[in-house]
């Protein structure tokens, strides 16, 4: 697992990365009571805005942590949001992206380094 | 930036797990491990308790020793009927400005001898610099040695009824001054969530032992400020700063109720607080734009600024936002703010902008839950 300054996880599946948020993030951020999907099949750019989730304390953007296309969404978090609070790095990820180079993941923090960046 | 106040019952949240955030000027528990969600939920069901120690606590005397002294010079300051405000009971005020926009939001209790005021955090300076200069025959005086504590939910009777004897027979707007070991409590049966409940202020040597009493009854869990704000907005209360300011009048926040009868025209006492002028006109022709309470579709929370259109594309903005997030109550989003009376009324459906598109949202009447107040 890898992990962005801005808390996401990258899990790499396949040819695929699977991208959530961590479950510090999801501590930090309070109740989820509203996540809002990327659409399937889109092509992003690093830094896009691809999901939004709502807390019940604020909105806030989940970035594209690199170039590539959305292959797949995760529906169960968009019905059931509270599924991020209660399983953030498992069956609260948001969408799967297939990227060029699976080597970019190298320039992400590990398991280490992000403790390390919330202590 | 001045350094954030602490509270005094600090330790206690900190001991409880709360989170502590700045606000009004105050380092105050936004929640405590439950969080925010599960907070709100315990409150409906069972009781909370809520540190409001940042509220600011006034005395008002006249110097006959009269509290109706008091009143009759307190409604130069704002537009309630105090005249007709017994001992042992409190009622809603707000602080008007010459242009009848809203100062500030207030309770006002008769002590018989004297008025007992809670004001905003927020505007607790700027309340006593009010008072200081509108009332110069009064003495002003703020307490600083005591805390506030609210206890709020259909357990709340019960809670406190367990340490203060009594308490079960006070109704809504009661206010009481009983002894719990030794110390005077200032008890009124009001609060912000749109529960029963009661707010007592007790002496700081005291504080922390109450709080402790009360935690220890069954049922009774610490809210923190984020549920508070959720509880208040699903009881349609508004929020100083958010959905009152010095713009905005009594009238058109809904509040025209707090406008006494006998302060309107014809009135005995009609006039004789700042901005009646505009009041007065505002409540026979009606006001340019009301506070309304609004039910966006779907599941994504409308938050305070988005922008209000009366159509799905084009037009300017027909209103904004004030308060808004998600009702665990009602498990959907919920928010209240101000459009043109035109589109004022409940079902009218409007359009919130929210990240750049337009989403539907219909206006709906204020609560979105009945209060279930002891009348």
């Amino acid at each position: 697992m890898k992990y962005t300054e801005d808390h996401e996880w990258l899990r790499v599946e396949g040819d695929l990365v699977v991208v959530g948020i961590t479950d510090y993030a999801a501590k930090e951020l309070g109740d989820i009571v509203f996540v809002e999907l990327p659409e399937p099949e889109a092509m992003v750019a690093k830094g896009d805005e691809v999901v939004v989730i709502e807390s019940v304390k604020a909105a806030s953007d989940i970035l594209a942590p690199l170039d590539g296309e959305i292959v797949a969404v995760n529906e169960a978090v968009a019905k059931n949001p509270a599924l991020v609070n209660e399983d953030a790095t498992g069956e609260g990820w948001f969408f799967k992206m297939r990227i060029d180079d699976l080597a970019a993941l190298d320039d992400f923090m590990d398991e280490d380094e992000y403790a390390e960046h919330i202590a | 930036m001045a350094e954030a106040r602490e509270l005094p019952l600090k330790g206690l949240h900190l001991r409880l797990g709360a989170k502590m955030v700045p606000f009004a000027g105050w380092e105050m528990p936004v929640q405590y491990a439950a969080g925010v969600l599960r907070e709100h939920l315990h409150c409906r069901a069972a009781t909370g308790l809520f540190d409001v120690s940042h509220m600011g606590q006034v005395i008002l005397r006249a110097p006959s020793g009269r509290a109706a002294d008091a009143a009759a010079a307190l409604e130069a300051l704002v537009p309630a009927d105090l005249l007709s405000l017994s001992e042992g009971r409190q009622r809603y005020a707000v602080f008007t400005n010459a242009a009848g926009g809203i100062e500030d939001d207030l309770m006002v209790a008769n002590r018989g001898d004297h008025l007992f005021l809670i004001v905003n955090a927020g505007r607790a300076a700027a309340d006593l610099a009010l008072l200081r200069a509108g009332l110069p025959g009064l003495a002003v005086e703020p307490v600083a040695d005591r805390a506030l504590l609210a206890l709020q939910g259909p357990g709340a009777e019960a809670a406190l009824g367990a340490l203060v004897p009594g308490v079960a027979g006070m109704r809504f707007m009661d206010v009481a001054r009983p002894r719990w070991q030794g110390a005077e409590l200032w008890i009124s049966r009001s609060g912000y969530t749109g529960e029963d409940g009661f707010e007592v202020s007790v002496p700081l040597a005291r504080a922390l032992a109450l709080a402790e009493a009360l935690l220890a009854r069954e049922g009774v869990l610490p809210i923190g400020l984020g549920a508070r704000d959720s509880l208040r907005l699903e009881a349609g209360l508004p929020l100083y700063g958010h959905d009152l300011d010095p713009a905005t009048s009594p009238v058109e926040a809904g509040l025209e109720w707090s406008v006494g009868r006998v302060r309107r025209a014809g009135g005995a006492r009609a006039g004789g607080f700042p901005g009646a002028a505009r009041i007065a006109a505002e409540l026979a022709a009606g006001p340019a734009r009301r506070r309304v309470g609004l039910l966006p579709e779907g599941r994504a929370p409308m938050r305070e600024g988005v922008a209000l259109f009366a159509e799905p594309a084009g037009g300017a903005a027909a209103g904004a936002v004030t308060s808004g997030g998600f009702a665990p109550s009602l498990d959907r989003p919920v928010a209240m703010g101000y459009v043109a009376a035109a589109l004022a009324g409940a079902g009218r459906p409007l359009w919130g902008e929210v990240r750049g598109r337009r989403q539907p949202v219909a206006v709906a009447p204020l609560p979105f839950r009945p209060s279930t107040y002891k009348r």
